[in-house]
């Protein structure tokens, strides 16, 4: 069966293959590479926002701040309490005063508790979007129970990162669309060099009736099957780069650059820009062939 | 019994070509060619042979004028209807242009593989093409390793496999000694006798006398003339030149 996009195995002869032994292959190797670490970037951040405008922005740490240690306690157990009984509130933890001495540890050493040094205890707690849209409702709550917390939101402190992990992802998603755009003017610029190759073929087939699509399928096979090459081999490429630093990224053990990880997901979406790639090279190949004879009688 | 009328195949009527803005290369070229015709078209270098052939060939649109193809007026015809039309025209070029990666035996097989014929029903016509024109030894050779002579009769073999109804030759005995210009006339007449209308542009005048019933149409300067009466729609002569005619 002869489909209407490939070249049947009699018409392949009609053009030399010359396959792999261009640039061509190599060339779209480099824009998939680029492409794929550019679209990895951008879903690894895509990722990282998400995990910050969803689970982390939505947190808050309260911190009683209060000198006597007795009181301390009171009003950190009357705030937990207050906290359990309010609706939103997805997850409350205290954060363990093993905890806060290893945090506070660099600036006022290992026994600042034994010398009276009053360390705040602090709760940790996650909230639905609702109670987070009211946090001023909850902070009233906390203040009743607790005179003295202090409520931290996380998202105040996370926006400008937010908005610049945002920004981050649109350039990732910019560089895409260039690569692509690269690309296409590649695979352009090597179709018309192959018609100028192959000028006196085409018109020796013009000229005995083959239709511009029947000559426009020698090119697009051609190109499909160079693209499908480079595509696969700048993806590996990639991907062995992105495995490497995804390990190094997990030995820095910090939160927020962890939570830049890619899914299964991104994994797949990555997979098949080797594949987009093919088509996108085979349609811009069939074009250009087709606005080329289209000059010709 | 009266002969049948032949169908006309071809008709041109005050043609002109021009490239880009330059003068004209044909000027107000009229003629008929006749179904089954044999034609030689003659005329000295740069007189617009291979321009005229070009049109007949559908290589290029005329500038002005109006042409007819199998009935059909081919100056307006879409363009996506262009193929139809070719494939029923065979080409034999001046320089041949055979596909150099392509064996004799593939480019031969050329014009059935544009025309979609499947490759287990190509070998037959190919083979008995190959013998046709005596290189059945040569059909894996390549263009460069055949002889001018043998290069042209792969050409030849291209253009009529596909049984066009008109066959054009650009001067194809320009490049071979007589016995193989003798050969092909041979090869030519055989079609023709078979049916196929034959346009021949030559230099060598000569042909027309090895041909039986072959007409000639003569251009010179971008004009045809009839020296033969081939021409059903023969040019008029400019009106100072008839009268000096009949002074004489």
């Amino acid at each position: 069966m002869n489909l209407p996009f490939a070249a049947s195995a009699a018409e392949r002869r009609l053009l030399t293959e010359g396959r792999l032994s261009g640039p061509m292959p190599w060339v779209i190797a480099i824009m998939m590479f680029l492409t794929v670490l550019a679209a990895a970037g951008g879903l690894a951040l895509n990722q990282a926002a998400s995990n910050v405008t969803g689970s982390i922005a939505q947190r808050i740490t309260i911190q009683i701040v209060e000198a006597n240690p007795d009181v301390r306690e009171a009003q950190t157990r009357a705030a937990m309490e207050t906290l359990a009984d309010l609706d939103g509130v997805t997850d409350i933890v205290r954060v363990p005063d093993e905890e806060i001495d290893a945090l506070i540890e660099p600036w006022i050493g290992a026994a600042g508790d034994e010398e009276g040094i009053p360390v705040p205890t602090m709760i940790d707690a996650a909230l639905t979007a609702d109670a987070h849209n009211d946090l001023a409702g909850l902070e009233e709550a906390i203040a009743a129970a607790a005179p003295a917390a202090r409520i931290d939101d996380h998202a105040q402190f996370l926006a400008p990162l937010a908005d610049l992990i945002g920004s981050l992802t649109w350039l990732a998603a910019a560089l895409v669309l260039l690569t692509a755009s690269a690309l296409a003017a590649s695979v352009i610029l090597a179709v018309r060099a192959a018609l100028n190759t192959h000028r006196n073929t085409i018109e020796v087939l013009h000229l005995m009736g083959a239709t511009d699509v029947q000559i426009a399928r020698l090119f697009q096979r051609r190109i499909a099957l160079d693209a499908l090459f480079g595509g696969l081999v700048g993806f590996l490429s990639a991907a062995i780069i992105l495995l490497v630093l995804g390990q190094r990224i997990g030995a820095v053990g910090s939160e927020l650059l962890g939570s830049a990880t890619l899914p299964l997901s991104a994994w797949l979406l990555l997979l098949l820009l080797p594949l987009i790639g093919a088509i996108v090279s085979t349609l811009v190949a069939r074009y250009t062939v087709i606005g080329v004879l289209r000059k010709l009688l | 019994m009266a002969a049948p009328m032949a169908t006309t195949i071809a008709q041109f009527e005050n043609v002109g070509l021009r490239y880009g803005t330059g003068a004209e290369t044909l000027s107000d070229v009229s003629f008929s060619l006749d179904g089954g015709g044999f034609y030689f078209l003659t005329g000295p270098s740069g007189a617009g042979k291979t321009s005229l052939l070009k049109l007949l060939y559908l290589a290029l649109r005329p500038s002005r004028g109006l042409i007819r193809l199998f009935d059909e007026d081919v100056v307006t015809l879409p363009r996506d209807r262009l193929p139809g039309f070719r494939r029923r025209i065979g080409v034999v070029f001046q320089d041949f242009r055979l596909v150099p990666h392509l064996s004799a035996f593939d480019n031969i097989a050329l014009p059935l593989r544009v025309a979609g014929v499947e490759e287990q029903e190509l070998a037959t016509p190919v083979n008995e093409m190959l013998a046709w024109v005596g290189l059945s030894d040569r059909a894996s050779a390549r263009p460069a390793t055949l002889s001018g002579g043998e290069q042209q009769r792969v050409a030849i073999a291209r253009a009529v496999i596909g049984r066009p109804e008109i066959l054009i030759a650009d001067e194809p005995t320009g490049n071979v000694d007589p016995e193989m210009a003798a050969r092909l006339l041979h090869l030519f007449d055989a079609l023709n006798k078979l049916g196929t209308t034959l346009v021949v542009a030559t230099h060598d005048i000569h042909l027309l006398s090895r041909v039986s019933g072959a007409q000639m149409m003569r251009l010179e300067g971008g004009r045809l003339s009839d020296p033969t009466g081939a021409l059903k729609n023969p040019p008029r002569e400019p009106q100072g030149r008839r009268s000096e005619k009949a002074r004489r």
